[in-house]
């Protein structure tokens, strides 16, 4: 308890910008990996968090805040995958700081570290918003933030090397901690295994593939699309002949269309915190994943 | 840190764990459980041996070919269908004399600002930019053409070649970006819609948690005001501005800014008044700008308000030349004028959003020499405005379709209710907006 809230604080202090008497800056694209930033750089870097849990991480304001912040980055920690392709590049370009440019050991994408599932086979906006280098919501298996979080010590050292023994050593205790935690959650996720979901947007195959959920819809026609009312009419009867758990959706998701069927099919809404600070159980990476089992098992009930 | 985080979890494994499998923990549960987590932990010793190397970025896209260097290139289709119960064909706005370019609103179906995007970096140092503009009238024309430096760090931003000016909020701002179909009356009367520039641009970043851009340009005034000298070898037009930005808590961000512009005009066509006529001298123009941006936790995907507003003034002082055809006869001139415009956009649901712009103008009381007193005349007695309704809904962040209706009061004596149907369409790379 402690502890998360130590990592709150310091989390919020970056995020007002107060200088943390920090050597190394680090720019956070996602919440979870200014968590994984600080998990693993600890009180040796100023981290701000560019976007938190309630927003979509495809669709952010390239806000003036953002560029100043970016301005002074010493290492951006993004997820890539074309996830942030509609903002980011505008901010790297206002910032005008060449060390974070996309190439440099500045810039650093998590998505690079691990294995992209929903790679499209063909590339065509009439699919959707889909990305070509697979679906970028890769923090949703937390088994990847052990490759992501090797990359990322080894960058942090790279650019600190004064400091490489203690980020060193922060990994370690870091892989130790995770670990333990993954084969927790493995054991607690047991239940879920293979049950039917519903989902309101393609955020989870990772997920799935970490917890053998098995996505059953989805109520957006393609991704990035809302439902019209004539598809949840359809995915209504197609529920009612195949029944699901329930329905899932993210922190920072348009409520109304998994109210919508929940209200005409019975199934249970589950809304996930999606990154760190989701809400107020998901404080820090642990927390996050404790509390989207915990609610996951609730939706089984 | 380990023993903190395992004290905190245990508690939450065993309440959620005793009450899931205490009503049947058989023996052959119990067993097939355990099996489960032996398994579970062969899998994490694996991946644990996977990861050592997983340092190296496990990338293999493959990108060969001629044309993996290609340019990204994105395509804005973008048309309208305007209907008004004045005719614009020689669209005036009482008391400005507006660009020899502004030719008004077509009626009917038109293609709109329709444009094609390439852009590429060049090498490590350079990032070109070219932007044409498919004219409603046929042929293309050159919006942007570019290079925009990428290494100079320390905050600095250099482009050279043609760019709108970054002065104002809305002025660097491509048409398919607007929240209305058209642009607010200052800036059709003052830049030609947006002031474009053939020339140099210095922006300067501050290292500061607030946003503090700084920015210089010189060109050849080739946009409105300017007079396109090109019998000159020095600079036509400059400008300066000063961008200020924050958030306010998770919810809040705005933008406000100064500008200063300055040109030398040469034989400006100034048709305000019934001949043709005219006018040289100075044009001076200061400008503020704001804007707000609401969201609620910064989602703005939901539900968000924006609110923005710009005001500008344009003293001119110089000579003009009455009916240059007829009469000819030349005298000192000067007038300050200035406009501005307030407008908000409300999407209320996803996809869906609402906008509200008012614009005014003051055609401001001359200084006319006695020559040319008689004919010219010295203020009106009008104040043009305008109110704009719009409401668009979006299918996808790439299309937009768009109904707008407004009452126009900017010339007098001929208030005119238009209506416009637009669609804007985006095709192929489409980078990020700005703020």
């Amino acid at each position: 308890m402690r502890n998360s809230l130590i990592i709150f604080n310091i989390l919020f202090i970056s995020a007002l910008g107060l200088p943390a008497h920090a050597a190394l800056n680090i720019f956070a694209c996602e919440p979870e990996w200014a968590a994984l930033a600080q998990e693993l750089a600890g009180d040796k870097a100023s981290i701000y968090a560019a976007t938190n849990a309630l927003q979509d991480p495809h669709h952010v304001e390239a806000r003036p805040s953002l560029i100043a912040k970016a301005r002074r980055a010493q290492l951006l920690v993004c997820t890539g995958a074309e996830l942030e392709t509609g903002w980011l590049p505008v901010i790297l370009r206002e910032a005008a700081n060449p060390d974070i440019a996309e190439g440099k050991r500045g810039n650093f994408e998590a998505a690079l570290y691990v294995t992209m599932l929903e790679v499209p086979a063909r590339l065509d906006r009439g699919e959707g918003d889909v990305h070509a280098a697979g679906n970028p919501h890769i923090h949703l298996d937390a088994r990847n933030f052990l490759p992501v979080a090797d990359a990322l010590s080894a960058r942090i050292s790279e650019l600190d090397p004064a400091n490489a023994a203690f980020y060193a050593q922060r990994l370690h205790d870091f892989r130790q901690k995770w670990q333990a935690a993954l084969l927790r959650w493995s054991a607690l996720a047991t239940p879920l295994k293979g049950q039917p979901v519903v989902v309101q947007h393609r955020s989870y195959p990772y997920l799935h593939a970490w917890l053998g959920l098995q996505q059953v819809a989805e109520l957006e026609p393609k991704p990035g699309m809302e439902p019209s009312a004539a598809y949840l009419s359809g995915l209504v009867a197609q529920l009612k002949a195949r029944p699901a758990r329930m329905v899932i959706r993210s922190a920072y998701q348009y409520a109304r269309p998994s109210q919508w069927i929940a209200q005409r099919t019975g199934l249970h809404t589950v809304e996930l915190p999606f990154s760190v600070g989701g809400n107020a159980q998901a404080g820090d990476l642990y927390s996050l994943f404790d509390d989207t089992i915990t609610r996951l098992l609730a939706g089984l009930k | 840190m380990f023993k903190n985080s395992a004290f905190l979890v245990a508690p939450l494994f065993i309440a959620l764990a005793a009450p899931l499998y205490a009503h049947a923990a058989s023996d052959t549960e119990m067993r097939e459980l355990r099996e489960q987590i032996q398994q579970l932990e062969k899998r994490v010793l694996k991946t644990e041996s996977a990861a050592t190397d997983s340092s190296v970025a496990k990338t293999s896209r493959a990108a060969s070919g001629d044309n993996a260097f290609n340019p990204a290139i994105s395509l804005i289709l973008s048309g309208t269908y305007g209907s008004y119960s004045q005719n614009h064909e020689d669209a005036k706005i009482t008391g400005f004399a507006l660009s020899p370019n502004d030719h008004g609103y077509s009626r009917s179906f038109n293609l709109g600002e329709s444009e094609l995007g390439i852009s590429a970096n060049i090498d490590p140092q350079f990032r070109g930019v070219a932007t044409f503009a498919l004219e409603a009238g046929g042929g293309l024309g050159v919006e942007n053409a570019y290079v925009q430096t990428s290494a100079l760090g320390n905050g600095f931003n250099l482009k050279m070649g043609r760019f709108f000016s970054g002065l104002g909020y809305l002025n660097e701002q491509h048409a398919h970006a607007w929240d209305f179909v058209d642009q607010p009356l200052v800036y059709r009367t003052f830049w030609d819609k947006q002031l474009g520039e053939d020339g140099l641009q210095l922006k300067w970043l501050a290292p500061t948690d607030t946003y503090v851009e700084l920015g210089a340009e010189i060109g050849r005034g080739r946009g409105h005001p300017g007079t396109d000298r090109k019998d000159n070898n020095g600079a036509g037009a400059t400008a300066l501005y000063a961008h200020l930005g924050d958030d306010l808590g998770v919810s809040h961000s705005w933008r406000a800014g100064v500008s200063l512009h300055q040109t030398r005009r040469v034989n400006a066509e100034a048709d305000a008044f019934d001949a043709k006529n005219k006018f040289s001298g100075d044009s001076r123009t200061a400008g503020l700008d704001f804007v707000w941006k609401y969201a609620p936790n910064g989602n703005s995907t939901v539900t968000n308000f924006k609110l923005q507003g710009e005001y500008f003034q344009r003293k001119e002082s110089g000579l003009l030349t009455y009916d240059t055809a007829g009469v000819n006869t030349t005298d000192g001139y000067s007038v300050t004028q200035s406009g501005w415009y307030l407008q908000s956009v409300y999407q209320f649901m996803p996809r869906w959003r609402a906008g509200l712009r008012y614009d005014q103008l003051d055609s401001g009381s001359a200084e006319v020499g006695a020559a040319i007193a008689a004919n010219v005349p010295a203020s009106y007695n009008f104040i043009p405005t305008r109110t704009t309704l719009m409401l668009d809904y979006s299918p996808s962040e790439f299309s937009r379709l768009r109904l707008q209706l407004a009452q126009d009061k900017s010339r007098e004596g001929l208030a005119d209710n238009m209506l416009f149907m637009q669609y804007v369409m985006s095709l192929g790379a489409h980078g990020g907006h700005r703020f």
